[in-house]
């Protein structure tokens, strides 16, 4: 979870603008489909290992960001097998790694708030009528709340659960959504409270 | 000083408040008063986030809301829907963008509340890792970075246990700024310089703490 990932540093990569971070992961993305073969695989996965390098990253957090997807992995290497052979299932596979790194690096290395300003950033010249702090808002809003929502879920669960509705989707759902909307209005108001207009 | 003139609020044809009258000179005033008396609705008159249905909220003289939410910060029961931002910089920075503040003095402001209330430990954690009583002080702070004249609480330690209460009534105490506790925790008002009493959205008494907190507890025996 983008919450979850950020590692505090002070490395060249984690000072470089979110907006040049994003557009040089969509290059190296673009490239990797578009010049098929080892050589450009390499490359990118040299240039996304010395990116963690850089920015003081471990193994362990490349391994933290590719856990999540290995089943997914494994499955398409096993499909690749069935289909293909052995070197082109681990070549997609090496491909999809490498794409979720370099993904991973831009999160390890963003902080929301450099997020949000370079999406105010990007919005600049947007016209007068585009609401850019509330969209930048909106979005930071959305990450922070991400595990606020997955407590309440918990919180909700077990509360069902004890009285021997785990099973109902409607338990489950009406509170959650009730406790979330409250939320969300005391939320408002503490934005507002802290003045942003 | 802070007046409420003549103000009610009315919400779906309901009356919360009705005709409150008084001024704020105090520096810790404390509000008391049954489920559903009011109180809340009147705290968050204080920095506008509850606007009067009649009647006026004026902070020395001024009636602009820009100003009452510029001069008065508040602090919610739930610091988690005080909190914005992921990580606790973050936050703290977010009501100083707001106030469209230099870089430097929004650093210098962060790091100077965070030692104060000997935070630093917490300046890069995430705000969704952190302890119940961690996450009012630092919604506390993200408060105070705004150097606010006067602190609204709205139950501050409903959610904290004993450790966690004591500390934030130790950093509670050490405001210079003008503080409205509304609490149902009536050993968080004794000392206080005023408290006062709300029951069906008026107040009933009003006056220092010992004698009104008594008749409190009195009235609130069956």
């Amino acid at each position: 979870m983008l919450t979850d990932l950020y590692v505090t540093g002070d490395s060249p990569v984690h000072r470089t603008r979110p907006v040049i971070k994003i557009a040089a992961l969509i290059v190296l993305c673009t490239s990797l489909f578009a010049f098929e073969g080892r050589e450009s695989l390499l490359i990118s996965a040299v240039i996304v290992t010395a990116g963690f390098a850089l920015a003081g990253l471990k193994a362990r957090h490349a391994w933290q960001s590719l856990r999540p997807a290995l089943w997914i992995l494994i499955a398409i290497f096993a499909v690749q097998v069935y289909l293909a052979d052995l070197a082109l299932a681990a070549f997609v596979v090496s491909r999809f790694a490498v794409l979720i790194l370099a993904a991973a690096l831009v999160t390890l290395t963003t902080t929301t708030s450099q997020f949000v300003d370079g999406i105010g950033a990007a919005l600049k010249h947007a016209p007068a009528w585009v609401p850019k702090a509330r969209i930048a808002l909106a979005i930071s809003l959305c990450i922070r709340f991400i595990p606020l929502i997955r407590n309440t879920f918990g919180e909700v669960r077990q509360a069902q659960r004890a009285r021997g509705l785990e099973r109902n989707f409607l338990a489950l759902l009406v509170p959650l959504v009730v406790r979330t909307l409250k939320s969300a209005d005391e939320i408002s108001q503490a934005i507002y409270a802290r003045s942003f207009d | 000083m802070i007046t409420f003139s003549d103000v009610s609020v009315e919400k779906s044809g309901t009356e919360i408040l009705r005709g409150i009258d008084l001024t704020i000179r105090e520096r810790r005033v404390g509000v008391i008063g049954r489920n559903g008396s009011g109180k809340s609705t009147f705290a968050r008159l204080f920095n506008g986030i509850e606007v009067p249905t009649s009647g006026s909220v004026s902070l020395d003289a001024s009636g602009d809301p820009k100003q009452l939410r510029r001069h008065v910060g508040f602090v919610f029961q739930n610091p988690d829907n005080q909190i914005v931002y992921p990580i606790v910089w973050e936050d703290l920075e977010f009501g100083l963008k707001n106030l469209g503040l230099p870089r430097d003095e929004i650093r210098q402001r962060v790091d100077d509340v965070l030692k104060r209330f000997g935070l630093q430990h917490l300046r890069d954690r995430f705000t969704h890792q952190l302890s119940g009583g961690e996450k009012q002080m630092v919604a506390l702070a993200g408060v105070l970075v705004m150097q606010p004249r006067m602190i609204v609480f709205d139950e501050p330690t409903t959610l904290l246990d004993l450790w966690n209460k004591q500390m934030l009534m130790a950093a509670m105490e050490e405001l210079e700024q003008h503080i409205v506790v509304v609490s149902h925790d009536l050993e968080l008002l004794k000392g206080f310089d005023r408290v006062l009493h709300f029951d069906d959205g008026v107040i009933i008494e009003d006056g220092e703490p010992g004698a009104v907190i008594a008749n409190y507890v009195a009235r609130s025996r069956c």
